[in-house]
């Protein structure tokens, strides 16, 4: 196994060769803030959370999906980057309609969290409150599709880990919405299992548990990563 | 020095921000001390806001005409606008409405769809303020100073801000004691 | 099937030609006004007059003059009608033996022909496209003879490199550098895929090229194939084409038959076919890795590059993917040679480009210019600019991904680099001319409500920039807007342009960006009083 050595906001990082930067930020202690990864399943690089500036490359590249090289010298937390996010995180909370004190998932929501860490205190761009159905057909879970911000964790979990494949993605641009099944109700889709890693996966409130109410969801996204390693290397650690 | 003058408002909101602002307690004592309460529905009788205020708290969305025109007294006259909690920010839960699409659905829903006996639609124009087609947050109406998030945002926060501004600076919003919202 | 038999089928096809053509434009556009029925006209009053043996009416592809349809030629003595009608073809028969024709007579050495330099739209308008015999008799096939028989796969790059071709997709990346990374690419598994999903508002020269001269891309791309080492190639044609898609079926089946495509090409070892695959429609998928993903059957989303196609594209495979004029471009290149082909152009710019002209001009049509030339003898030479005697306030140029070009500028040389140097870009060759009564603000809105309709969702600065960039757009024609909205604009279009994943978010705020800045006083005049 070869060894990649670079810097990170100055920081020298050595990591086994094919590693991501993000990977490697992690391993040197370093948060770079995203909202489409997830451990234990593939990365789209769809949030642009994670861009950071690269030496010598005049794009902002995605950590999540760059692997690292050698000499590479990575900035994470450059003022660019900052205000970009702050942007990204607003675009976020204007597209959809997240009202955070009625929100399940309120106190333990990555978008929230995000808020608070890009410095978010309002949202520069006009709220576009769209109309947007929720689906409760499910006997253990509902969609709220108010609160998706449609990082696809939710489909690439139940493809990639699940293998019942019953989200995905339909329309485009600003109609984009999850569906389940052939753009069923939740509950008459018979591939789904009603295992739940969607819900573990979903970063905000938009995929729940029924009867959880303002504030009660607590998702748990490690999960995933458990069940990955423990099927991958017959470890079972958290 | 003279002393500051100070304000809340409460526009489309459920008043919880002025509860919670309620909620500093005995440090309300020490704010009276500082300030002067020229305006406010839990502070002050005035009906008519003044002119020459230095700070103000402004708890709720805009919602109908009525809240739109004080809005627009408030920025004339007052230096430093606060917008105090969510549905300042974000027009929060008023803004539900929003989806509807329009205020005549919203009406029509809420006297006609659900209403029980003597479904008809409340009309009393200089009576009754006419909805807005949508709430909207305070800063996409006036421009904002400082923006406190929070539904409600707790006393510690409301005070956070206050503190310094009674010293003549500028809080700094950071963090989630400060800025996280719901 | 070997060099003889396709000089023999020239031979015979010549032979067969009779002395008088009378080219009769086919394509999408003189169809729409009864260029087929001009054509049966035709046809009829020849055998009417027993014309039969020395006169012949050929359908042909586009000749161009796309604003003056239908097109008739006659050669070869050269005469060209203009708009005519089905009542015009007995007349126009007549005068071939004295007389005058009802229809209107056009001028063929017009600035607007006589500017052209035709590489790739050499024979089109010329040979009928749904005969292959008419390609061969052209020249057609030699190119790729040539290519497998006198030429190794790295000599044939070679060639490439040397001749300066860049992608005419809008990149304007380096086309022998792309051959040369997916041939030094291990693995047995090769696809060259030919991007024909053209999509920019006014844009359909790849239409026409595809329309007109379906074989001169089969040919590009066989020797592609041969160049890289891959054996199964794609068309990815949107299905809005389909005339396009008609003529390329029977092309390659054509080619099949005469064993130009297929196995054992010209009975060499080399083994290529195509497949062609129709695309819904959506103009994020003429980005290379939807497209790929779209062929794959997939949902067409762009994916982050790197890795890009040339190293891990169609089914995980090394990809050579090119647009329908580079692949058009290859096989003079090989024919004539790279020196003569880097002859021609600037400095970093080679070749020619074909160009959609459009808008607020006299002459509408298809051109094919040497790269270099000023948009001032485009526009106003060729084009005979504003009718009327308006004025050129501006040229856009890359459609949603280029920009505004003031008519202060139009001394600027159309290449690559001169372009991208003032905000616009190459694109893939849409060229819309805008008068003194046109709204620069209006036209951002435009195209920036293209790109919100456009954007398929995966990101969010595309999904949701585009969104909120055209309510601003929208806010300030409304006279609603602050400066401090203006302020606003301008930053998210740095941060889209800078964050989006693929090129269609990267590119969408120019249009906005390139008038704001040579257009801002029309901003500044709508902001709230």
């Amino acid at each position: 196994m070869s060894v990649k050595t670079l810097t990170i906001n100055d920081t020298p990082v050595a990591v086994e060769a094919g590693a991501t930067i993000l990977e490697a930020a992690k391993q040197a202690g370093i948060t770079i803030p995203t909202l489409c990864h997830l451990e234990g399943v593939s990365d789209v690089g769809a949030c642009r959370l994670c861009l950071v500036e690269i030496k010598g490359i005049n794009k902002l590249l995605p950590a999540c999906v760059t692997e690292v090289a050698e000499g590479m010298e990575v900035q994470t937390e450059t003022a660019k980057l900052r205000e970009y996010r702050k942007m990204t995180v607003e675009l976020l909370f204007s597209e959809g309609n997240h009202v955070c004190s009625v929100c399940v998932a309120n106190g333990a929501c990555e978008l929230q969290d995000m808020a608070v860490t890009v410095g978010m205190d309002h949202s520069r761009f006009s709220y576009r409150f769209p109309d947007r159905p929720i689906d409760i057909s499910h006997p253990s879970f509902a969609i709220d599709h108010n609160r998706c911000i449609l990082c696809t964790r939710c489909v690439r979990v139940c493809a990639e880990i699940e293998g019942a494949h019953v989200w995905d993605v339909a329309n485009r641009g600003e109609k984009c919405y999850v569906i389940s099944g052939l753009d069923q109700p939740w509950g008459e889709v018979n591939a789904c299992t009603s295992c739940g890693k969607c819900v573990e996966a979903c970063p905000t409130g938009a995929i729940f548990h029924k009867g959880e109410t303002t504030g009660e969801k607590t998702s748990d996204p490690g999960l995933l990563d458990f069940l990955v390693t423990a099927r991958k290397k017959q470890q079972w650690i958290r | 020095m003279d002393k500051i003058r100070f304000a809340t408002v409460w526009l489309a909101g459920c008043s919880g921000c002025h509860m919670s602002f309620l909620d500093l307690d005995e440090w309300l004592l020490e704010l009276a001390a500082q300030v002067e309460v020229v305006y406010s529905p839990v502070g002050c009788d005035l009906k008519i806001y003044p002119e020459n205020v230095d700070v103000c708290l402004v708890e709720g969305g805009i919602a109908n005409e009525d809240n739109l025109e004080l809005i627009h007294l408030v920025r004339k006259n007052t230096k430093t606008l606060i917008s105090f909690g969510d549905c300042a920010v974000t027009a929060n839960v008023p803004a539900m409405r929003n989806m509807l699409g329009g205020a005549e659905p919203v009406l029509k829903r809420a006297y006609l769809e659900l209403g029980d006996l003597q479904r008809q639609l409340p009309h009393e124009p200089g009576i009754v303020p006419e909805l807005l087609e949508q709430v909207l947050p305070v800063h996409e109406i006036v421009p904002v100073d400082i923006f406190m998030p929070g539904c409600p945002p707790d006393a510690n926060r409301i005070r956070a801000t206050l503190e310094p501004l009674l010293k003549g600076e500028k809080p700094l919003m950071q963090g989630r004691e400060m800025i996280k919202f719901g | 099937m070997d060099l003889a038999h396709l000089q023999a089928i020239a031979e015979q096809e010549k032979q067969r030609q009779r002395a008088i053509r009378l080219h009769c434009c086919t394509s999408t556009g003189c169809q729409a006004a009864e260029s087929l029925q001009v054509k049966d006209n035709l046809k009829k009053a020849i055998e009417k007059k027993g014309l039969g043996d020395r006169v012949e009416v050929v359908g042909v592809g586009c000749m161009g003059f796309c604003g003056r349809g239908p097109l008739v030629q006659v050669e070869p003595e050269r005469k060209l009608y203009e708009e005519v009608t089905p009542e015009d073809a007995e007349s126009i028969i007549n005068a071939l033996e004295g007389g005058k024709a009802t229809a209107k007579e056009g001028d063929p050495d017009h600035p607007f022909f006589a500017r052209q330099m035709r590489i790739v739209r050499e024979h089109s308008g010329e040979i009928d496209p749904e005969r292959i015999e008419e390609y061969i008799a052209v020249g057609g096939y030699q190119a790729l003879y040539k290519a497998l028989y006198e030429m190794t796969p790295a000599t044939v790059i070679e060639e490439i490199t040397k001749s300066g071709l860049r992608g005419r997709g809008g990149g304007g990346y380096p086309t022998g550098l792309k051959w040369a990374t997916v041939a030094k690419m291990p693995g047995n598994q090769k696809y060259v895929i030919c991007n024909a999903d053209e999509g920019d508002p006014g844009a359909f020269m790849d239409r026409s090229v595809l329309e007109s001269d379906p074989h001169l891309v089969l040919e590009g791309m066989a020797i592609a194939g041969y160049a890289v080492g891959a054996n199964h190639g794609y068309i990815y044609v949107r299905a809005e084409y389909p005339l396009a898609i008609k003529r390329l079926q029977k092309a390659i089946q054509q080619a099949k038959q005469n064993g130009v495509l297929g196995t054992q090409i010209l009975e060499s070892p080399f083994d290529f076919k195509i497949d062609i695959r129709i695309g819904a429609g959506a103009f994020v998928c003429g980005e290379e890795t939807a497209l790929i993903q779209s062929i794959e059957g997939g949902r067409g989303n762009p994916r982050p590059r790197p890795p890009y196609p040339a190293e891990r594209g169609l089914r995980g495979c090394p990809t050579l993917i090119n647009n329908v004029e580079t692949f058009a471009n290859i096989k003079a290149i090989i024919t004539k040679g790279a020196d003569w082909y880097s002859s021609i152009g600037t400095a970093n710019s080679k070749g020619t480009k074909i160009f959609a002209l459009t808008g607020k001009i006299k002459n509408n049509g298809l051109i094919e210019v040497p790269m270099g030339i000023t948009l001032r003898e485009i526009v106003l030479e060729m084009g005979g600019g504003v009718p009327d005697g308006g004025e050129v306030k501006a040229v856009q140029t890359g459609g949603p991904s280029g920009g505004c070009i003031p008519a202060s500028l139009l001394d600027t040389p159309v290449d690559y680099d001169s372009l991208l140097k003032i905000g616009s870009m190459m694109g893939s060759g849409g060229m819309v001319v805008m008068d003194q009564n046109t709204s620069m603000v209006e036209v951002a809105q435009f195209y920036m409500e293209f790109c919100r309709e456009e954007t398929c969702g995966k990101c969010i600065p595309c999904r949701t920039g585009t969104v909120q960039l055209h309510n601003l757009l929208t806010k300030l024609l409304d006279k609603r807007a602050t400066t401090q909205d203006l302020e606003l604009m301008e930053s998210l279009c740095q941060m889209v342009k800078e964050t989006s994943l693929c090129g269609l978010g990267q590119t969408a705020p120019n249009p906005v960006l390139s008038t704001w800045r040579y257009f801002r006083d029309e901003y500044l005049a709508l902001v709230k009083a």
